[in-house]
């Protein structure tokens, strides 16, 4: 079974962001890019699966300017075995991605995608149940465990009161919550290996997707500051302001 | 334009958060309509009727909607999105995860957790975990939207709308309900309680939390964590509040032994006041924090629970 693993170029998660004065977007000159981090999970859950003789193949793909073949590079470090790059300039957003990652399940036939659930750039959650959607397979989001059985997949999902199970048929769609596993760091060895690894590079023209945006961004705001408030010495003092003047208890 | 409002529910009750996207539905200006999806949950649909500026409830009672599985709650969307200009759901893990195959199916845009109607095509939504906010402008066409439930009031129910039943639509066969492990508590839902008390990686073990609980029983209040809380394996992952966890914006929130991670505060910046215990007075949580005791949670939390006790609660 192959598996294919979308991964996001997104300004890494330690970086404090910055709008921009003309209100146009975030500040991303010279910022620390990474790999988002959902995104780490599901390399790992794919590559753990490689080693465990479940998938034959991990495909890492991309949608995002040139410099995203580096967060490919990063997924070749840890253990994918190729990638396909797909080049766009600009943001597109997850309905096109999820168009031209359906083109190429199509052409690769993959048993299992696996996705962050979320990127902690633009925050949608979607593409992972968009592609789900186009192809008419199954899903399991939020992904806490996976359990492959034979043409199907047990997928425990993290869910607001807790945790769900669902039974799903291959070939589906999985996206990863955070306590699927613990990505591996790449090791020097493995990052020369990976750079030896081919990546194919296409254009979302190659798939018949229009990239153009949907929704029209009128601008990108702070938003309201919250101002730091008083230091009570006392355990009794913090009680009597939170009952006499914030009058919440 | 008319809406469709899916609601979140558990079979018997309705919750809270239906009632809060009704209200962002009403701000698009037409009908607003609510989808009740599920099993044995006639009582939810009565429920839905009442509440404020909901013209119409459709039930769709059948097992195949017990637990909302994301399949065969897309299908049953869409055989009724025909007759709709906007669909919306809360963003909750139910929302979360079949709205987008319905945004998908119908060929538009997800507009993901509005925080404000702008106008009826324009809304505020939060990026980069609500370091920043975008105003977008919908195409014309349908919106499918889910929306931040903290960032609205609940509609009151003080409606009276017809429940009409409709027809389930097909089973597409893909996925089915396994079982689930869902959490006992006596204590509110975070996501609807008025006080939260939550625990950070100052806790130092799960044992601890049991000092936040004697408070959270006193106070009425919901208990939750940080991430790292979480992370160190102290309490499950459905206690986490952050930008990976759930949003909340309670009445009051008590941040013990937690820093304030940027990724915690985007889970509760918005709370109505805010209250931080730490022994590091460098802490970021006192930069956001309306009350702030610099102290050590192991003497503090114990001494709140006697001042409490003293005050009768």
């Amino acid at each position: 079974m192959k598996v294919l693993v979308p991964v996001k170029r997104v300004i890494d998660y330690n970086v404090k962001v910055r709008v921009k004065a003309d209100q146009t977007g975030v500040d991303l000159a010279n910022v620390k890019m990474s790999m988002n981090p959902f995104d780490e999970i599901s390399v790992e859950e794919a590559v753990k699966l490689k080693e465990k003789g479940k998938a034959t193949e991990v495909v890492a793909i991309s949608v995002g300017p040139q410099q995203a073949s580096e967060t490919i590079r990063t997924a070749l470090a840890m253990g994918a075995d190729r990638g396909i790059l797909v080049k766009t300039d600009g943001d597109v957003e997850p309905l096109a991605v999820a168009k031209i990652f359906k083109a190429i399940c199509e052409a690769e036939q993959p048993g299992l995608v696996i996705l962050g659930k979320q990127a902690i750039d633009d925050d949608s959650n979607q593409t992972g149940q968009m592609l789900a959607a186009l192809l008419g397979w199954p899903q399991g989001t939020f992904a806490h465990k996976l359990e492959l059985a034979d043409g199907s997949a047990n997928i425990e999902r993290e869910i607001d009161g807790g945790l769900q199970t669902v039974e799903v048929k291959l070939p589906a769609i999985m996206t990863t919550d955070l306590r699927l596993n613990t990505p591996r760091y790449a090791s020097l060895p493995n990052i020369m290996k990976a750079k030896k690894k081919p990546i194919d590079e296409k254009t979302p023209a190659d798939y018949g997707v229009d990239t153009a945006p949907r929704l029209k961004v009128l601008k990108v705001t702070e938003p309201p500051k919250r101002q730091a408030g008083v230091k009570v010495k006392t355990v009794s003092e913090l009680l009597d302001k939170l009952k006499n003047e914030a009058g919440v208890i | 334009m008319a809406s469709l409002v899916i609601a979140e529910h558990d079979n018997k009750v309705l919750k809270d958060a239906t009632a809060k996207t009704v209200s962002a539905a009403t701000q698009l200006g037409g009908p607003v309509h609510v989808l009740v999806a599920g099993s044995g949950c006639g009582a939810v649909a009565e429920a839905a009727a009442k509440l404020a500026g909901v013209e119409k409830v459709l039930l769709a009672d059948a097992p195949l909607y017990a637990k909302l599985v994301a399949e065969p709650v897309a299908e049953l969307i869409l055989s009724l999105a025909g007759n709709y200009d906007a669909i919306l759901a809360p963003a909750t893990t139910n929302g979360k995860n079949y709205l987008p195959r319905v945004a998908a199916r119908l060929d538009v845009p997800q507009i993901s957790e509005i925080l404000k109607v702008v106008s009826p095509d324009t809304f505020e939504r939060p990026i980069y975990a609500g370091n920043a906010i975008q105003t977008v402008q919908a195409p014309a066409g349908k919106k499918v939207i889910t929306v931040r439930t903290t960032a609205f009031k609940a509609a009151e129910a003080t409606g009276s709308a017809a429940v009409e039943n409709v027809a389930a639509a097909a089973d597409p066969g893909l996925s089915k309900f396994v079982g689930e492990e869902l959490s006992k508590s006596e204590r509110p839902e975070l996501t609807s309680a008025k006080i939260i008390i939550s625990g950070g990686r100052g806790m130092q073990s799960g044992d601890n939390f049991h000092l936040l609980e004697k408070i959270a029983d006193r106070l009425h209040a919901a208990v939750g964590a940080s991430r790292a809380a979480v992370d160190a394996g102290f309490v499950p992952n459905d206690y986490q509040v952050g930008q990976t966890g759930k949003v909340v914006a309670p009445e009051l929130y008590i941040a013990v032994g937690i820093s304030g991670a940027i990724q915690h505060l985007a889970g509760m910046k918005d709370s109505k006041v805010i209250a931080a215990i730490n022994k590091d007075e460098e802490a970021p949580i006192f930069q956001v924090a309306d009350y702030g005791l610099v102290a050590d949670l192991f003497k503090a939390i114990p001494e709140m629970d006697e001042e409490l006790a003293k005050l009768g609660y």
